[in-house]
């Protein structure tokens, strides 16, 4: 019986075709939206993880109660040995130390006074021990001109940086800040090259030197303000996250002692959780809409459709079948429907999904002014479940469609439905 | 009549009309029984297809009493007025009212299908019933591909293939020239013959009427007239 259904429901191109356009484009639309949020989500993530937050980060338990103000003078000192463990008890961790402030840029002119100066936010990170942060970074994409430091006492500064001050690649400078005793502190450096990440918050005004030369500048050997951990697969698991994070407390923290070290999740930084619970809730709400919107179109096409078929369920009815069974027809017309509908939407949604994934969106026009970590091209992505879960929504509204069309079978007196056969 | 098959007594059925209602039956008192090739006949608007409704519990009567196979229609459930269909009624449409989607082969199968019969015994069924309409070689043709009396010949098909007690005909000639006509009603009356099928036609054509042993006169609703017909 199912299949002689099936059959008739594919014979007919007027029972099938509106109905398969419908789901196939809305299964579509929706796949490429999830994709795209998803692939933002992915770059607001990747952007403030190698930028700010990591995926895990170790700081001072006094530091991480003003962690917003980067209060360097709180960092944890003499760390390597403690590191050494760490790295020991989580091997799916990277991890790399950082160090940032907020100072003065002093630009000297040839007699040595100072011809411009401007604030700036200075890096200090792992430019010429590993490679991990011109990975984590993308330095090597984000190099503008000139090149990326290769000895210590050279740094990157961003494009804009070096427009507001005049600078050139060559060109010495000398930071002005205070050290972790409160201290006057200048460190000479050369500018090598300049940065652009397409991250507005960055490149109105940054400067990146190896961590060696700031740690000199703040007068703190072999301390880190903050010791950022990746997972080594390059994505943010939250529960692993926060798995790691209570072991890590535990083990390594002590609640009495604030320069003990204390690890954060990304979540509980920046407003992360708080955001990324927003996409969530986008993501629920966008599919839930769609389901409505799509139902909705589908029980109007449902509806046409069931008028046309009035003659047929008639005929149907006197041949003996019930009102039940005809209902339940329509449900599972609805569900093949619904089924090879969602496939062709995934499979074109997909598609689409990888050209963006590997040629990326630009999406500069509206990040311009963002004073978010995200960048100027998203590169859609979709996990694999969550496309397969595209057939939810699409079943979903096609059956939902033909529930509501079908309810007209059974508020018509069998008498009338089997008059409109015109006999 | 000894043991008719269906049994209506003191019958009326009214449709609501605005505030009022229009009597479409009124008082009607019938018998049928087994192998009988009977016909309602009257004007337009005398209550024939209203009669054929009731008696195919399609509808039901507002008093009085239907009884169909030993089943009172008015106290049937959906389920229990479907599967009387499904198993002892056949059904005959003026406008024949196949499933353009479905080849003949299918059209005739779907009542078995139904009845969940097996596809060995569904397939005899199906060819035996093509077979006594003479379309054994139109099996696989769509309904769009044959004549008006070709897709009659379907319905018919359809109609016997489960071999009901009862044949309800709604003019079954009502669109089909004289010769298919003739053919088709001569395909009727071999049926009735062979197997005993009563058939129950709602007609004013008078080829059909010819045919016919026994003529019931509806008119407004009312049996007028009561005939048996010899040398039909």
């Amino acid at each position: 019986m199912i299949r002689f259904l099936i059959k008739g429901v594919f014979r007919d191109r007027h029972r099938y075709l509106f109905p398969l356009i419908i789901v196939s484009c809305g299964v579509l639309i929706m796949i490429f939206m999830l994709a795209l949020i998803n692939g933002y989500m992915d770059s607001f993530i990747r952007s403030n993880a190698g930028f700010e937050t990591g995926h895990l980060k170790v700081v001072s338990r006094a530091y991480s109660d003003i962690i917003a103000q980067k209060p360097y003078d709180l960092s944890l000192l003499d760390i390597q040995s403690a590191l050494d463990q760490w790295k020991k008890r989580y091997p799916q961790l990277e991890w790399t130390e950082r160090i940032q402030l907020g100072a003065l840029l002093d630009v000297p002119d040839a007699t040595g006074e100072t011809r411009e100066q401007g604030e700036i936010i200075v890096y200090g990170i792992d430019l010429l021990k590993s490679g991990m942060e011109r990975k984590l970074l993308n330095l090597d994409k984000a190099l503008a001109r000139g090149r990326i430091p290769s000895q210590p006492g050279e740094a990157l500064v961003s494009e804009q940086a070096l427009e507001r001050l005049k600078l050139k690649i060559g060109d010495p400078v000398t930071l002005i800040g205070s050290d972790i005793y409160g201290s006057l502190a200048f460190h000479r450096l050369v500018i090598s090259g300049t940065i652009n990440f397409g991250a507005e918050a960055l490149d109105r005004g940054a400067l990146m030197a190896d961590i060696s030369d700031i740690r000199q500048m703040l007068d703190m050997p072999g301390g880190a303000a903050e010791i950022l951990a990746f997972f080594k697969d390059g994505r943010y698991d939250q529960k692993e996250a926060d798995r790691i994070k209570a072991d890590f407390n535990q083990t390594f923290s002590d609640p009495r002692d604030e320069y003990s070290p204390v690890m954060l999740a990304m979540s509980d930084q920046n407003n992360m959780g708080y955001l990324m619970g927003i996409v969530h809730s986008m993501l629920g709400i966008f599919s839930f809409v769609f389901i409505v919107i799509l139902g909705i179109v589908l029980w109007n096409s449902g509806l046409m459709n069931g008028i046309r078929r009035y003659g047929e369920f008639g005929v149907r009815l006197a041949v003996g079948e019930s009102k039940k069974h005809i209902f339940g027809t329509l449900v599972l017309e609805a569900v093949a429907i619904g089924v090879v509908g969602s496939a062709i939407g995934i499979l074109l949604g997909s598609l689409g999904c990888w050209y963006f994934n590997i040629h990326g969106m630009d999406v500069s026009v509206f990040t311009r002014n963002s004073t978010l970590f995200t960048q100027d091209i998203i590169y859609t992505y979709i996990p694999l479940h969550t496309a397969l879960a595209g057939f939810i929504p699409g079943v979903l509204s096609t059956v939902l469609g033909a529930i509501l069309a079908g309810l007209a079978v059974f508020k018509r007196q069998t008498s009338q439905l089997f008059k409109e056969l015109e006999v | 009549m000894e043991d008719p098959i269906v049994r209506i007594k003191n019958m009326s059925k009214a449709f609501p009309t605005g505030e009022s209602e229009f009597l479409a039956l009124k008082n009607v008192n019938l018998d049928f029984g087994k192998g009988e090739f009977t016909g309602i006949v009257g004007p337009s608007g005398s209550g024939k297809t209203t009669l054929l409704n009731v008696i195919g519990s399609l509808d039901t009567p507002t008093s009085g009493e239907v009884e169909v196979l030993g089943l009172e229609v008015s106290q049937l459930s959906q389920k229990g007025s479907s599967e009387l269909r499904s198993r002892h009624l056949g059904f005959i449409f003026q406008t024949y009212n196949l499933l353009p989607v479905y080849d003949v082969y299918e059209n005739v199968e779907f009542p078995l299908l139904l009845l969940k019969m097996a596809p060995n015994e569904r397939r005899k069924a199906v060819m035996d019933a093509l077979e006594w309409v003479g379309l054994t070689d139109k099996a696989q043709s769509r309904p769009a591909q044959l004549s008006g009396g070709q897709c009659q010949r379907v319905a018919i098909a359809r109609a016997m293939v489960k071999k009901p007690t009862l044949v309800l005909a709604d003019e079954p000639t009502a669109n089909l020239d004289t010769e298919n006509s003739l053919h088709i009603l001569d395909t009727m009356q071999k049926i009735n013959a062979a197997l005993s099928t009563s058939f129950i036609f709602a007609t004013h054509d008078q080829k059909v009427i010819n045919y016919l042993h026994r003529v019931i006169k509806l008119i407004d609703g009312k049996v007028v007239s009561d005939d048996t017909q010899t040398g039909a």
